[in-house]
């Protein structure tokens, strides 16, 4: 499975990082080349194995659902690079 | 007293509780000491006004009496951690400025205990690293050096190890994902234990990894990680992986008696090209666990070789998911538009401006073992593989093992810049002995025990079963006075 500038392109808009057209065939070789690396994994006899879903034997604590804290909105907005009247600002989404 | 910054936290600990010296001392000669060291890179963010005031309330605590361990204790603290009000970047661009309006439950359980922040330590962006050359702040330096030459104290945490080793703190906080406590430990000749996974609340911690990551402490020895760990712990309703178990007394543990305790000598580890100088550092600490009354069997861990390869997977897959929050939306860098852009184009530009190479490197790796076609051949292969990598080791704990040794690098700490040339996968190459501990969700403690002929520190490593920190910490307790490691680099900074 070889990865070329096409799929390299594919996956930075996926993963919604601009990566310049003439940057796309070295990005292309890096992923390669990890995923050369990763590729020994399909020498494992992995017949019958469960993935993993937690690495520890334990059930996730249950808890009441209720509000356990809240109406901060200034805290919650005080790092935003741009907020105003009490919310998140963005550019224009809808026409 | 003189040289308060190169005490140990429990020389420190019993100094205050007789009288003899105070918090405020102490914090003096370490920001002292932190000042002097600029060239290391290791302190990124002053706190000394904070730490100043800590000290005096922990001097007061002190007076009544009944202080905890950790009162009035000196500590740098691992940029991951979220810090109220205080910069808290992971090392990021994309992180700007951050300050949160809360405290990651680990720094309160310290700053309960009396801890005091000297400030915040390098490390490599998001954690993602092994040699600190990551960083947004730039490289943090080892404070060792071979032949003039400046060298990595290793990563994810590099400014933690160098502060320790360097003395600029009496302790640091670090982070482990796949090695990155153990091997900046190990290549500054320092002590550093991962404790098993769910020991330590991650809520406030700035995720990479979740499944993988723990916070541990960063120390001059044993003894010191025992204490620093236990005040670490703890349940956290916040974090629900968090483990609701009681944390014993590790620090009274250290018994040094290990007498019919069986270690185990896994062949896996024996790795084609392994320098010398770390084969005989692993057969000499095999030893020494034998001299000490220990049992020594060989064992095997068959799948061994496919944990690097599982945790390229699972954790940039991980990464791409926790690193999905940085938008430019919440908080820290949102790119400049230009006329016409749109919100796809605010959230291209500015994680492409946020983000550092490795982080964009591997957030795009983990959108593609995660993405339609490759989720099964990738993702959940690597999930298989990390059931049976946890199976080795609970196959050998049922045979009896109580422990493993193994070395914890493939190698001394390098230059600085010398793997800039290098494909990535020879950087990963560097966890190849710590990421299975992880996978598994296992302790693992690395413990200084040699040099190597350039004068350059080497550390081995210890697994313990799960939840019994303990029973690890006093192994290697026996070990550390077995090798009695006391070198110390050389001040040129």
């Amino acid at each position: 499975m070889s990865i070329d500038k096409e799929t390299a392109a594919k996956v930075a808009k996926l993963a919604r990082i601009r990566v310049e057209d003439d940057a796309l065939p070295a990005l292309a070789e890096e992923f390669n080349n990890i995923l050369g690396f990763i590729e020994q994994l399909s020498e494992v006899d992995v017949e019958g194995v469960e993935p993993m879903t937690s690495v520890t034997p334990m059930r996730l604590k249950r808890r009441e659902d209720r509000v356990t804290e809240g109406g901060m909105p200034e805290k919650v907005l005080s790092n935003a690079p741009d907020a105003r009247e009490g919310f998140f600002a963005v550019p224009k989404v809808v026409e | 007293m003189t040289d308060l910054n190169k005490l140990t936290i429990a020389a420190a600990r019993d100094a205050l509780r007789k009288g003899e010296v105070t918090s405020a001392e102490l914090t003096e000669a370490c920001l002292g000491a932190v000042e002097g060291a600029g060239a290391l890179n290791a302190f990124v963010h002053d706190t000394s006004d904070l730490a100043r005031d800590q000290a005096k309330a922990a001097d007061e605590r002190i007076k009544g009496g009944d202080a905890p361990a950790m009162c009035g204790i000196p500590l740098g603290i691992k940029d991951l951690f979220c810090t109220k009000g205080v910069v808290s970047q992971a090392a990021s661009g994309i992180l700007e400025g951050f300050k949160p309006e809360y405290e990651s439950t680990v720094t309160q359980n310290l700053f309960d205990a009396g801890a005091v922040m000297l400030g915040k330590l390098n490390m490599d962006e998001f954690a993602m690293g092994s040699s600190n050359e990551t960083s947004v702040y730039g490289n943090a330096v080892n404070p060792w050096k071979a032949g003039g030459q400046e060298l990595t104290p290793g990563g994810s945490s590099g400014g933690s190890a160098s502060a320790v080793a360097a003395d600029l703190c009496l302790a640091a906080t670090g982070t482990d994902t796949g090695g990155s406590i153990r091997q900046p430990a190990a290549f500054t000749g320092i002590t550093g234990i991962k404790p098993t996974y769910g020991r330590c609340s991650r809520w406030g911690i700035v995720a990479f990894a979740s499944s993988l990551d723990q916070a541990g402490p960063m120390t001059k020895d044993v003894r010191d990680a025992a204490i620093m760990l236990e005040a670490m712990c703890g349940h956290d309703p916040k974090d629900s992986t968090s483990a609701d178990i009681p944390v014993p007394d590790f620090e009274a543990m250290l018994t040094g008696d290990i007498k019919g305790k069986v270690i185990g000598i896994p062949q896996e580890y024996r790795m084609d090209g392994m320098p010398e100088e770390i084969e005989k550092l692993w057969a000499d600490g095999t030893a020494m666990l034998k001299d000490a009354g220990a049992e020594i069997r060989d064992i095997s861990l068959p799948h061994t070789k496919y944990a690097l390869p599982a945790y390229y997977v699972i954790a940039p897959a991980e990464a791409s998911s926790n690193l999905a929050r940085y938008d430019g939306v919440r908080y820290g860098h949102r790119a400049k538009l230009e006329q016409g852009d749109g919100i796809s184009e605010m959230y291209e530009k500015t994680r492409a401006e946020g983000f550092g190479h490795e982080v964009q490197r591997r957030v795009m790796v983990g959108t593609y073992v995660l993405s339609a076609g490759f989720y099964d051949a990738y993702y959940n292969r690597a999930r298989k593989v990390r059931t049976l990598i946890k199976r080795d080791f609970e196959q050998v704990f049922d045979q009896g093992i109580d422990a493993i040794l193994t070395p914890a690098t493939p190698s001394p700490a390098f230059g600085l810049g010398e793997m800039a040339e290098a494909d990535p996968v020879q950087m990963y190459l560097n966890d190849v002995f710590t990421v299975t501990v992880n996978l598994a969700g296992l302790p693992g403690i690395s413990v200084p025990a040699g040099l190597d002929k350039q004068g350059l520190p080497l550390g081995l490593q210890l697994i313990g079963r799960p939840w019994e920190e303990g029973d690890l910490l006093n192994t290697a307790y026996a070990l550390e006075q077995a090798a009695g490691f006391v070198a110390k680099p050389e001040k040129w900074w």
